[in-house]
């Protein structure tokens, strides 16, 4: 079974993803079992899904929190996508999951951002890492998610910005 | 000048170890060139044409003689000499090693330098006028907010991969000598009727190849939400700024396609959720980044006596008394004077200054000026608080080494990116047509006569070099391989910002001093008095400039 970065530690990744699909979201089979739907399915199959509480949903990076709003909170698990490392726009939609819409399960990045991003996403508020390269040295990868351990920003991490807390 | 904290110091010390690694992850395969890219990148480290560039940050433009010692040592020891003071205040390496650059950052970690940001798709160092905290017509010092800025843009964890690079440039005077409007985000501190300290937000001004003047957004911010206002208009770009095409990606488009009106709506509906949450400055911050910019010992001068005798020694020393003129400008304490250093002397590359340069101004600035100097937009070096009992031997101490040439503000104090002799992006080498231009306009009586004229060049559109705010502007393009040069006129970048006409067809290099030559008599022959190049083109439009410069030989 495939590992990813959890909480600090490597673990089993356990939920299996739902790709974007090519026919028509609600014609999609969504297997039983831990499941990360795109949002596509997710809004047409909501009223199925959401009775079970081991669906996750995935928004890509040109989906914005907004369009999951009320559903957050009841979520266990929300990915962001990064198509491409360079594509930043999953850095904010991390922090409004968190800071303002409640969300408090696993918000797990996908897709394929870098380790060197790992510490910037932590502080965004992602809590699980999973790299679509599967080659990632997961045990170097943890290195990376403390390669800062102070900053200047208001952050999820620490909503206290620097100037708040300096003595 | 800001003094770095233990916070500070641990922030800049972990940064050159994460790039430290990354270097050595990069030379061991274990990262790829595409995914090094942007991370040498965020430390201001491209490869450039001939050998890798180095970007150092020079926050705002301040630097202590300290730190130009330093960069005298970096000179000299990794690189050939020389480096080069850019066009938005950096300092430039363009011959260091790349194996060698995470040991260049751990010696400027030493004295509080980094080059974090300087280059990449991220926020980039916070620039501000050069005269800043001296100015005559200043209404606040914008540093202690640059320095705000600073802080809360060095490694933001959202905006650290945005759709394409991002400029901040803060003033606090009447007079804009920033350039804000030309810059991503623009800030004019201003106060209001209950004299209250507040910013007017100016929106996607840039260069480039879609050059844009910026809109005005928001009238009055009060300047506790500085911060939560930043964190909106980046929150908005970040996510709605184009990424699918990099030269549509600034956030001017994004500004243009949805128009000034309903980004500024979009800004301020995101901002409702932000506001008043803990990024709201506290009086405490605003004070302690007001600390670090008090005034330094200023001596209670006789301001008459001492003008009397500078006006006696400019009488009997003529070269002194244009260097007056041209270089040394008022300041808001009687008896001082800002001096303008010219890095643009006839045969230098514009901005380029030695190791030996450097260390002269280290110490020209321990003697006159508190140990501090700054960088400029227009690539020179002011020395900013100089006795004017001192400016005679100061002047005499400057013109031994080099830099008392007394071209500021003229034809001559040339902007001029690094162009094709250095830069990869290049279309058309700069260096040398700036030169050339020099050698046309030797002579200074001549060259004073004809005022303040703004000559800016890039060698490409991407325009480094500032041309499209030039009152004459230059452009380098290529045609079918060879080099050729695109002549605009009538941008400026001050209050009255406004982006150059393109003349006509381009000019081979060699025609470009003689062309030139023809503008600026066409200036000559139709100005009033007191009229700048500027004025003049703006009330007579380029038709007579085309007309002369396009004539056929008859």
């Amino acid at each position: 079974m495939p590992k990813l970065v959890k909480d600090g530690a490597i673990v089993e990744n356990t939920w299996t993803l739902i790709e974007k699909p090519e026919a028509e979201a609600d014609k999609v089979n969504v297997p039983a079992g831990q499941v990360i739907v795109p949002l596509c399915i997710w809004q047409a199959q909501k009223a199925q899904l959401e009775t079970r509480t081991d669906v996750g949903v995935w928004l890509d990076s040109d989906e914005t929190p907004d369009s999951l709003a009320d559903d957050v909170t009841r979520l266990p698990l929300i990915g962001v996508n990064f198509p491409g490392f360079m594509d930043g726009r999953s850095f904010s939609t991390a922090r409004l999951l968190r800071e303002r819409y409640g969300f408090t399960g696993e918000l797990r990045a996908i897709g394929h951002f870098i380790r060197d991003q790992m510490c910037y996403l932590r502080r965004c508020g992602v809590n699980a890492f999973a790299f679509a390269n599967e080659e990632t040295d997961l045990e170097a990868a943890l290195k990376s998610l403390n390669d800062f351990t102070e900053y200047h920003q208001a952050s999820v991490d620490q909503p206290l910005p620097l100037f708040r807390r300096r003595a | 000048m800001y003094i770095y904290d233990e916070y500070d110091h641990t922030i800049l010390r972990q940064r050159v170890a994460q790039f430290r690694d990354q270097t050595q992850r990069f030379l061991s395969g274990d990262l790829t060139p595409e995914q090094f890219l942007p991370l040498r990148l965020q430390n201001g480290l491209y490869i450039q044409r001939l050998a890798p560039m180095l970007r150092i940050s020079v926050p705002y433009g301040m630097i202590n003689s300290t730190q130009l010692r330093r960069m005298a040592h970096i000179a000299r020891h990794y690189d050939k000499g020389y480096c080069h003071v850019s066009t938005r205040q950096n300092i430039q390496f363009h011959w260091p090693d790349l194996t060698e650059v995470p040991d260049i950052l751990a010696e400027l970690a030493e004295v509080q330098m980094h080059s974090t940001q300087t280059s990449g798709n991220c926020i980039r160092n916070t620039t501000s006028d050069q005269f800043a905290g001296v100015a005559e017509d200043e209404i606040v010092d914008p540093r202690p907010y640059c320095e705000i800025i600073r802080q809360w843009s060095t490694l933001h964890p959202e905006f650290a991969f945005l759709p394409r690079k991002f400029k901040i440039a803060v003033t606090g005077s009447q007079q804009d000598r920033a350039a804000i409007l030309v810059h991503d985000i623009g800030l004019q501190i201003v106060l209001n009727d209950a004299g209250e300290v507040g910013f007017r937000v100016f929106v996607g001004g840039g260069l480039g190849r879609t050059p844009a003047i910026a809109s005005l957004i928001r009238e009055f911010l009060p300047q506790e939400h500085l911060l939560s206002y930043l964190e909106a208009i980046l929150r908005i770009y970040n996510q709605s700024g184009r990424r699918d095409n990099k030269f549509k990606a600034r956030i001017k488009i994004l500004v243009r396609a949805i128009t000034p009106e309903v980004f500024a709506q979009r800004v301020e509906a995101e901002w409702e959720h932000l506001k008043d949450g803990y990024n709201t400055l506290t009086q405490k911050e605003i004070d302690r980044a007001k600390s670090f910019f008090t005034e330094p010992p200023y001596e209670t001068i006789d301001a008459a006596a001492v003008q009397a005798e500078v006006d006696a020694l400019a009488a009997e020393h003529l070269a002194f008394s244009k260097w007056l003129q041209r270089n040394v400008t008022g300041h808001r304490i009687p008896g001082y004077a800002a001096v303008t250093l010219s890095l643009k002397r006839t045969g230098v590359a514009p901005g380029d200054i030695t190791d030996h340069q450097l260390e002269v101004i280290a110490d020209l600035a321990d003697e006159f000026s508190f140990s501090e100097a700054r960088t400029t937009h227009e690539q020179n070096i002011v020395l900013a608080d100089i006795k004017k009992s001192d400016l005679f031997t100061f002047w005499q101490k400057a013109k031994a080494a080099g830099f008392a040439t007394p071209n500021i503000g003229t034809i001559n104090d040339i902007i001029c990116c690094p162009g094709g002799d250095f830069c990869s992006l290049a279309n058309a080498k700069s260096i040398p047509i700036a030169e050339a231009i020099q050698r046309q306009f030797e002579d200074m009586d001549y060259v004073y006569d004809l005022g303040a004229i703004d000559l800016n060049i890039s060698g490409c559109m991407n325009a480094c070099g500032h041309h499209h705010v030039g009152h004459i502007g230059i452009l380098g393009v290529d045609k079918k391989g060879a080099e050729f040069y695109q002549v605009q006129l009538g941008g400026r970048s001050d209050n009255d910002a406004a982006l150059g006409d393109v003349l006509g067809p381009s000019f081979g290099a060699d025609e470009m001093p003689a062309v030139i030559q023809k503008v600026v008599d066409v200036y000559v022959e139709n100005r009033t008095e007191e009229e700048l190049f500027v004025d003049t083109y703006r009330r007579i439009g380029a038709a007579p400039f085309k007309e002369r410069v396009y004539a056929k030989a008859s």
